[in-house]
């Protein structure tokens, strides 16, 4: 187990890319850090950087108390789980399991031990002797994870895990991997696009745009104090509305732009601004609608609504409750309030 | 259920016609592969004087007389031991280099990657008879005209381009996330290369072996122009000088040419398993 540090970080590919720009993070001992953002935003590069797969064009890379930066992945003693699981197909369920404490010549009665332990662990002894071709895809998923908890690294590395599984799956998966963080307490840093993944499983999140991390805080003060339109757009779904500040009647510098979650918008008889319903879309236990605002400008906003909902069309008032509002300078997005 | 029944009913003719058309198309054309085999085979085993009588389909009278000749006479186990010997050398120098150079081609970021293959394309481009006056002035001066290394190394001059072109398309195609993950579970790329690329090339690997073999097996001009003698002959050239001045024991060469057919086929039918095997390995995407 080790903390793992990066700094000044910066990597740009041979064609010019660049993935990531001079990036300062500390990823403390036994943290669960999610690396969440659009795709292309380096977010994967990262981690093969820290995983030693890619070599930085700039910066310091350190695990514990080492500098690894010119280390080879196999020096560097972390596991990754990729997005593909990459289990050998060549080799049964056992033997991808073991396949790292081979290589480290473990002794072969220790590691017998040490793979039937995690087998047991994930449930997954019966699938021991089986190639990975004749799993299915939630089982390759826990072989992958296995695979990388049976060597006890420093840290785990896990490069969007749960994407190839349906949603039934992934929710299951997801649950199991925060208490099997629980129980092994070792450093993960998990990689991800899908913002409800980062929300429910990170100890701290960090929210990547462009090579840059925008903003890194536990998830819900990510979710309560968005530092910039682009994080407050990506955390939270359905996405922040925004609206000119002065249509909700705020004091404020020419240009701000003022930030609502969907769930906070409130409807009434009356209210700050007039709006006709455009779409409902009933979710179940309540409804998302699309809402157009009378005002010039004719902003949409959506709104959550518990409950019956305004049928399309109806007029309706809407107030944006001053404890929930958010405000943002228009032209750099940066947060203002 | 009903539905289904009439749409099968109403496909089912059109289906099987497809089906027999096919299966006649496959037959027209092993026919036509094997027709060249079976007339050599028939030949070879037919009396001399019979062979341009008749059609030579199924062979009259059988007689194995050629082939004692061969054997007896012309001793044709040493062209058969010396071609083995260039043929097997060549591949098992060949691959593994050619293993390793595609294997830093596909994977390894460096310059001029591009240029490399381009040139290695281009040697394997070079006119044959165009590199036999140089090469033989080299061997000589290497003392090495009318041995085995002295085929061996010509020969590595094409296979070796084959080789890396090959087994280069074959590697790229090979998931990186295997060797990455190999390295993290603590391997070295040498490591990785052996433990997990190479089984999962072995197709690759097994189909550039073959096609090396024969290209040796079959090459006639540096054979001919390398080898002073009977010693060192390879089995081309020994059937090419089994004519005579005054005529060609068309039989004899016949049943070389069966002979020599054997180590070649027994060759691709040891492989084939492993051919087969190695692409029904499973896939890696969940």
């Amino acid at each position: 187990m080790a903390a793992i540090a990066l700094n000044e970080l910066a990597k740009t590919f041979p064609n010019g890319h660049v993935a990531i720009r001079h990036l300062d993070l500390r990823i403390d001992d036994g943290e669960f850090l999610v690396l969440v953002g659009p795709s292309g935003c380096g977010k994967s590069t990262l981690l093969r950087l820290i995983a030693g797969l890619e070599t930085p064009t700039a910066g310091r890379i350190v695990i514990g108390d080492v500098d690894v930066t010119a280390h080879s992945p196999q020096r560097r003693d972390l596991a990754m789980v990729f997005q593909s699981y990459a289990l050998y197909p060549h080799m049964s369920v056992r033997d991808n399991l073991g396949y790292g404490l081979k290589v480290r010549r473990t002794d072969r009665a220790v590691a017998a031990q040490l793979v039937a332990d995690v087998a047991a662990a994930l449930d997954i002894q019966a699938l021991l002797d089986r190639r990975p071709a004749q799993l299915s895809g939630g089982q390759r998923q826990r072989v992958a994870l296995g695979r990388a908890i049976v060597r006890q690294p420093k840290a785990f590395l896990l490069d969007e895990p749960l994407s190839n599984l349906d949603p039934a799956l992934r929710a299951q998966a997801r649950a199991e991997l925060r208490r099997l963080h629980r129980t092994l307490g070792t450093t993960v840093v998990y990689v991800t696009h899908d913002q409800e993944e980062a929300m429910t499983l990170g100890g701290r999140v960090a929210v990547m745009r462009d090579g840059a991390i925008e903003q890194v805080a536990p998830p819900l003060d990510v979710y309560a104090r968005p530092v910039n339109m682009f994080v407050a757009k990506f955390i939270g779904a359905p996405s922040m509305n925004f609206v000119p500040a002065t249509l909700v009647g705020i004091e404020a510098p020419s240009g701000a732009l003022a930030g609502i979650r969907p769930h906070d918008v409130t409807l009434g008889a009356a209210g700050q601004m007039h709006a006709t319903v455009e779409l409902v879309e009933p979710r179940g236990h309540d409804s998302l609608l699309h809402l157009r605002l009378d005002s010039p400008g004719a902003e949409s906003v959506l709104a959550v609504i518990a409950g019956a909902a305004p049928p399309a069309g109806a007029h309706v008032f809407l107030t944006l409750p001053a404890d929930r509002r958010h405000l943002f300078d228009g032209r750099t997005g940066a947060r203002i309030a | 259920m009903g539905a289904g029944a009439r749409t099968l009913a109403h496909r089912s003719p059109i289906v099987s016609i497809r089906k027999v058309a096919l299966a006649m198309a496959g037959a027209l054309l092993l026919a036509a592969l094997l027709f060249p085999i079976c007339w050599m085979l028939a030949a070879s085993l037919m009396p001399e004087s019979r062979l341009f009588e008749s059609r030579p389909l199924l062979p009259t009278a059988v007689t194995f007389e050629h082939y004692r000749a061969l054997f007896d006479e012309r001793d044709f186990l040493v062209p058969i031991r010396n071609s083995l010997l260039v043929s097997g050398l060549t591949t098992l120098v060949a691959v593994p280099v050619a293993a390793l150079c595609a294997y830093a081609l596909a994977r390894l970021r460096m310059r001029g990657k591009g240029l490399v293959l381009a040139c290695v394309l281009a040697i394997s481009m070079f006119p044959q008879i165009s590199i036999v006056p140089p090469l033989y002035l080299i061997l000589r001066e290497l003392r090495l005209l009318n041995t085995y290394p002295g085929l061996v190394l010509p020969y590595l001059t094409f296979s070796m381009p084959l080789g890396v072109w090959l087994l280069t398309g074959f590697f790229r195609q090979l998931p990186k996330d295997l060797e990455e993950a190999a390295m993290l579970d603590g391997a070295t790329r040498m490591r990785a290369l052996r433990d997990v690329v190479l089984p999962l090339a072995a197709p690759g690997i097994a189909s550039t072996a073959i096609l090396t073999f024969l290209y040796c097996w079959n090459e006639f001009l540096f054979a001919l122009s390398f080898t002073l003698g009977p010693d060192r002959y390879t089995v081309p050239v020994a059937i090419t000088l089994f004519r005579g001045r005054y005529q060609v024991p068309w039989g004899q060469v016949l049943a070389a040419t069966v002979v020599a057919t054997i180590p070649v086929a027994l060759l691709v039918l040891a492989c084939q398993r492993r051919i087969v095997a190695g692409l029904t390995v499973g896939a890696t995407k969940g």
